[in-house]
């Protein structure tokens, strides 16, 4: 077991090392320079343009500005400075990320507890009107964009019940119960579907037989052997999700006003602020890394047919 | 200059020029565009807010380019002067600005002003901060605004390394004198005084600028008190402040949103009290849902088409077909229609509210006539290949109106035309630098300073830094020349008013609207008008019991 998340994590670095220099030198080749985005419709002056590019290390060759950038971060924990504002890279870091962990943390409970109710039930009620029912539910879940949903939620619950439409505290809870709720619905549907086929699959297996001809009450049979076979697939779908929210809420980060990963990430795009993005995205990757290791390895507790050697 | 780079100008209007200043006028008396809501009793320790976005460089005066951080250090610096709705110049810092001979310029300061940190402002304090935010070591956005002073190319020259780090045109003369000699005459450069980058800076400055820029202090009507990155900065009333406009208020919250459309929800549901703009989604109803508390004023801004004169297409145009081009485009119906009334059709190449502005200087060059369009394109040789094509970018809401103005030329005259479309604003910004623009690009400009100058000299003058089209034009050089060397400040004034009827044979540009300020606030404030920038006026907003 040690030895294999040793190998996982070293094979993470030529990820790591890839993502990172694509990302890099995607920005790159964007047309657009930060500095000269500074100075709007007005042109500055060559001496000034070259002293600022010159102070930001931007007229070194892109690899040698990838080594450097790579070097201070690995090295120094020094994820830059950004052109604009003259912040730390790091505090840009500090501020976004606490507030889409909270958020994509609260949607991914969401999705678990309700996603996996409800496919339970249609799993259980697999044919009935109830399952057809969840069945329509998720569909239209699935299909309604997130910015109209957002818009539905404000014009149907908040406004009417005098809640205050947006985010003002990202501290707040109650707040974040409806942007979590957009967030969470999309994918919410899959895990509702994907835990229902799993267990409709499973319910006819060699084993559940067993189990009930053993004699063992119907909540043990359920609970624990159907359940934990049928919820392998579900985990691996909610390991990459996590990902997938922290980086993928742009949408629902604008609609509700939150100042998270996502409206950085646009916002350093638009103007071609390549080291605060590429620290966000170094930051993103890891997480997808570190999850989908949690994933494999949480395997081995769900399925006793897995051994990691 | 406002960068279009926050939410807001890729929900709105994406125009892009330098956000200047413009103040209240301290009467309370100024709101000449709508009915004025009956005003409750006050409360002078109030606190309101404003859908402001987070600044995009740090708050030094000198570094501030873009409306979100200029409106903050517009609260907390004072300059020497300023500007009323009609563009006179008013005294605020300084008691007076005098000079003989539009070269030399004696300032006087008022006695007795202090900065928010207890130290006095003194000439020092002007010449000294000037002469850092000049020195390219210390890479202030805006530095090229003191150009006009004597010595500035020593401090920051084009090439090479700087010979001195003072401008010998900055002296001293006493504690609240000092006099300020220009590498040439320029009749309006008083006007130029009221920008942020002439605003006074105390002696903790120079100690860890990087950190002032953080927590600035200033000499304005508004001290600073917090600013938590990316959701709101605070700002509270100076209680020592000296100059005629002291806030009627005790404070002010600029608040980070988004988008246009969230704050638009939050000042339904009383979260913000002022806004500076309409999200296109809301701007139907919001009439409706704000009644008297609903704003729609013009401020001094242009959207302009330009061509690119050193292209192929242009090289040689005969200015007539410009002409014809421009009337070829319905404005009337296009702002009504696709723009939502948020625009004013233009009539000419200087914005509103400026002094010296003329009405319909451009006569019938900007009405919509088809058949003389026509005519007008045929005598002047035709538009070379028969197709035009506007740059724009994507992420600024042009694509409606541009497609708009294609389909109105294309009907008019037969010409085929269609939108350029770059992704992003620094897409479209590095293909104008590089030259690349193959037809027509879009421009906008909102004043730097409320004079006609700043809309023709700082655009069409031929090494000017807003002209990047190429255009260049013997005539209307000398005729600029001739009026940056008149006599008096209303010399010039009339002297660019010439220019500008000139402009109109030349065609640099086709002017097509000017911009409005179409906006809100709560019915917690009163008192809410906007400048010429299309800021709210903070310090004029009264809070009510």
């Amino acid at each position: 077991m040690g030895r294999y998340v040793i190998r996982r994590l070293l094979q993470m670095i030529p990820v790591f090392i890839g993502t990172t220099l694509l990302i890099f030198i995607a920005v790159y080749a964007l047309p657009g320079d930060p500095v000269r985005g500074l100075f709007g419709d007005k042109t500055p002056s060559g001496a000034q343009l070259a002293s600022l590019r010159h102070e930001y290390g931007l007229d070194r060759n892109i690899f040698v500005q990838y080594g450097n950038y790579m070097w201070n971060m690995v090295a120094h924990f020094d994820f830059g400075t950004q052109i604009a504002s003259g912040r730390p890279v790091t505090d840009i870091l500090g501020d976004a990320f606490p507030v889409t962990i909270r958020l994509a943390v609260f949607a991914l409970v969401l999705e678990i507890v309700f996603g996996i109710a409800l496919g339970v039930i249609s799993g259980m009620f697999a044919g009935k009107f109830l399952d057809q029912a969840i069945l329509v539910l998720t569909l239209l879940f699935i299909a309604i964009p997130v910015f109209v949903l957002a818009f539905l939620i404000k014009a149907a619950i908040l406004f009417p019940a005098d809640l205050p439409p947006n985010v003002n505290d990202s501290n707040n809870l109650g707040q974040m119960l409806a942007p979590a709720a957009v967030l969470a619905t999309a994918s919410l549907a899959y895990v509702a579907r994907l835990t229902r086929g799993t267990l409709v699959e499973n319910r006819r297996a060699d084993y559940m037989r067993t189990a009930v001809a053993k004699g063992l009450p119907r909540r043990r049979v359920i609970g624990v052997h159907l359940m934990r076979n049928s919820l392998i697939p579900v985990v691996t779908f909610l390991g990459t999700d996590l990902g997938a929210l922290m980086g993928g809420a742009i949408v629902t980060e604008g609609a509700f006003n939150i100042k998270g990963v996502g409206g950085t990430i646009y916002e350093s795009l638009v103007r071609r602020e390549g080291t605060t993005l590429v620290g966000l995205v170094t930051i993103l990757v890891l997480v997808y890394l570190l999850c989908s290791l949690l994933v494999d390895l949480l395997y081995a507790v769900l399925d006793p047919r897995i051994r990691y050697a | 200059m406002r960068g279009a780079t926050s939410a807001k100008w890729v929900a709105g209007a994406a125009i892009i020029a330098l956000a200047a200043t413009a103040c209240g006028s301290d009467d309370g008396d100024s709101n000449d565009s709508s009915k004025k809501p009956a005003a409750g009793a006050v409360n002078a320790k109030g606190i309101f807010s404003v859908e402001v976005g987070e600044p995009q460089n740090p708050l030094q005066p000198a570094n501030t380019m873009e409306s979100n951080g200029s409106i903050v250090v517009k609260s907390l610096f004072s300059q020497l002067v300023d500007y009323d709705a009609k563009g006179q110049i008013k005294m605020v810092n300084a008691q007076s600005v005098e000079t003989k001979d539009s070269k030399t310029y004696t300032v006087k300061l008022k006695p007795g002003w202090k900065f928010h940190d207890g130290t006095t402002v003194t000439a020092e304090s002007y010449v000294k901060a000037w002469n850092w935010a000049a020195q390219p070591a210390n890479k202030q956005t805006n530095s090229a605004w003191f150009s006009d002073i004597k010595g500035y190319d020593d401090v920051a020259p084009a090439k090479g390394k700087p010979k001195a780090e003072e401008m010998s045109g900055l002296k001293v003369v006493d504690d609240n004198t000092f006099t300020i000699e220009l590498s040439k005459s320029l009749p309006y450069f008083e006007y130029k005084l009221g920008y942020e980058v002439f605003s006074p800076l105390p002696e903790s400055f120079y100690k860890d600028p990087k950190a002032a820029g953080e927590k600035p202090i200033g000499n304005g009507p508004y001290k600073f008190a917090s600013w938590d990155h990316k959701k709101q900065i605070k700002v509270t009333k100076f209680d020592g402040y000296q100059g005629p406009d002291k806030a009627q208020n005790g404070g002010v919250i600029f608040k980070n949103y988004s988008s246009l459309d969230t704050a638009y929800e939050d000042l339904k549901s009383g979260n913000v009290d002022v806004l500076r703009q309409i999200g296109p989604k809301d701007l139907p109803v919001y009439k409706t849902d704000l009644g008297d508390r609903a704003v729609d004023k013009a401020y001094s801004a242009i959207q302009t088409i330009v061509p690119a004169f050193y292209g192929k297409q242009f090289k040689d145009v005969d200015p007539k077909v410009i002409q014809g081009l421009s009337m070829a485009i319905d404005r009337d119906t296009i702002t009504k229609t696709v723009l939502q009334g948020t625009r004013e059709p233009a009539t000419g190449f200087v914005a509103k509210g400026v002094n010296g502005y003329q009405p319909n200087v451009a006569g019938d060059v900007t009405k919509y006539d088809p058949a003389k369009a026509k005519q007008l394109i045929k005598d002047g040789g035709g538009v070379p290949g028969n197709k035009i094509s506007i740059q724009y970018n994507a992420d600024g809401g042009h694509k409606e109106w541009v497609e708009a103005v294609c389909g109105s030329i294309t009907k008019a005259t037969g010409i085929k035309c269609v939108g350029d479309s770059k992704a992003d604003f620094q897409a479209d910004l590095n293909a104008r630098d590089a030259k690349q623009v193959k037809s027509f690009y879009r421009s906008g400009w909102v004043l730097d300073y409320p004079m006609n100058a700043n809309f023709i000299r700082d655009l069409y003058g031929t090494k000017s830094d807003g002209n990047q089209s190429g255009f260049s034009n013997k005539e209307v050089d000398a005729l600029i020349a001739k009026a940056d060397a008149a006599k008096t400040l209303e010399d010039s004034v009339k002297e660019y008013q010439e220019v500008e009827k000139k402009l109109v044979e030349f065609m640099p540009g086709i002017p097509l609207w000017y911009y409005k300020v179409n906006a809100g606030y709560s019915p917690k404030v009163q008192n809410v008008d906007y400048s010429q920038t299309g800021d709210p006026i903070l310090t004029q907003i009264q809070v009510k019991k």
